[in-house]
């Protein structure tokens, strides 16, 4: 699993389903990346539901949040409207994990990500990152931790 | 996970502020799982009287329950007249019939001034106490509604298991 320290993997990843995001097109911003193993299980529906209420926290910290499992761009579609989310959900479904994997928090048994949370600083390096056990909501204290210390810098 | 901020004086208490025992309830008015806790936390708080002191902070998931923002609003501007627990009760009571026309009758049994009342739900106090009570439960660990915090340390179980708790520990 990637560190502190070590520059952020690019990838290009589908948001919606006829539109792509990239890495690239945030720098100057920080970035929030939440890995979970898969829409509509109970802990990641907590964990995305909570983050979505965070949004107005984030912004004041120049942050974008993205969450990304191996789900298809359909599938991410129907979690969002389902559960009134509003920030993306990037589709890591091809080839399947291959972002996950770059990031070191794939798990091969279950074909699914691990989850865990990164936040990137503006030049693109990783300031924070944590792996959480998978059936417990890391919540969202180490990514404010994070912001508060890259803003403090 | 510790408690951030501590109990401060910005914080509605019941019970003794000097109380040895803490209890900080992190709950949101529309949230299923704080209805079927609040008579829980109100057997708890007989059983025990002066001993506990009891806190709750706003953490509504507005996203997920439609009603849990207005109404922590509404409680926080019942505060301002010093009617923060009726309406906090008076909510999680008869929490099925939650609304914004229910919120609007209760304010009225409440006997609040409504002028002032209705200023008060505009107000940048008001929404700021719940913003801050929201960031202080993320930053304390809490990621669902209800959670317990006992003299400052996050509690890993419902109201259920912290009652059996406070009995085994208090005898």
């Amino acid at each position: 699993m990637l560190k502190k320290g070590d520059v952020a993997p690019e990838f290009t990843l589908y948001a919606t389903p006829d539109q792509k995001i990239s890495l690239q097109e945030f720098k100057g911003r920080n970035v929030i990346l939440a890995f979970y193993p898969a829409d509509w299980s109970p802990v990641c529906s907590d964990q995305m539901a909570l983050y979505n209420e965070m949004l107005k926290f984030f912004k004041k910290y120049n942050a974008d949040i993205f969450g990304i499992s191996v789900d298809s761009k359909w599938c991410h579609l129907a979690f969002e409207q389902s559960r009134n989310l509003h920030f993306p959900l990037l589709a890591d479904f091809e080839p399947k994990g291959e972002v996950s994997k770059k990031y070191g928090v794939y798990n091969v048994e279950e074909g699914e990500s691990k989850r865990a949370l990164f936040v990137i600083d503006k030049e693109g390096i990783i300031a924070w990152s944590y792996l959480s056990p998978t059936a417990i909501n890391p919540g969202a204290d180490g990514i404010l931790d994070a912001l508060e210390a890259l803003n403090s810098k | 996970m510790s408690l951030k901020p501590a109990i401060d004086n910005n914080d509605h208490f019941q019970g003794d502020e000097k109380a040895s025992i803490e209890i900080v309830e992190f709950g949101d008015y529309q949230c299923p799982h704080c209805g079927a806790a609040y008579p829980i936390v109100k057997e708890i708080q007989d059983t025990f009287g002066e001993q506990i002191k009891f806190v709750f902070r706003n953490f509504p998931l507005s996203e997920s329950h439609q009603y849990a923002q207005i109404a922590a609003v509404y409680a926080e501007a019942a505060a301002l007249q010093n009617k923060f627990w009726e309406m906090h009760d008076a909510i999680y009571e008869r929490q099925s019939y939650l609304s914004e026309d229910f919120l609007k009758t209760l304010a009225k049994e409440l006997d609040l001034d409504i002028d002032q009342f209705e200023v008060d739900l505009e107000s940048y106090l008001v929404k700021e106490k719940v913003e801050n009570d929201f960031e202080s439960g993320i930053r304390s660990g809490v990621n669902g509604t209800p959670t317990f915090f006992v003299n400052g340390e996050r509690f890993d179980g419902g109201a259920t298991d912290l009652y059996q708790v406070l009995k085994e520990s208090t005898v």
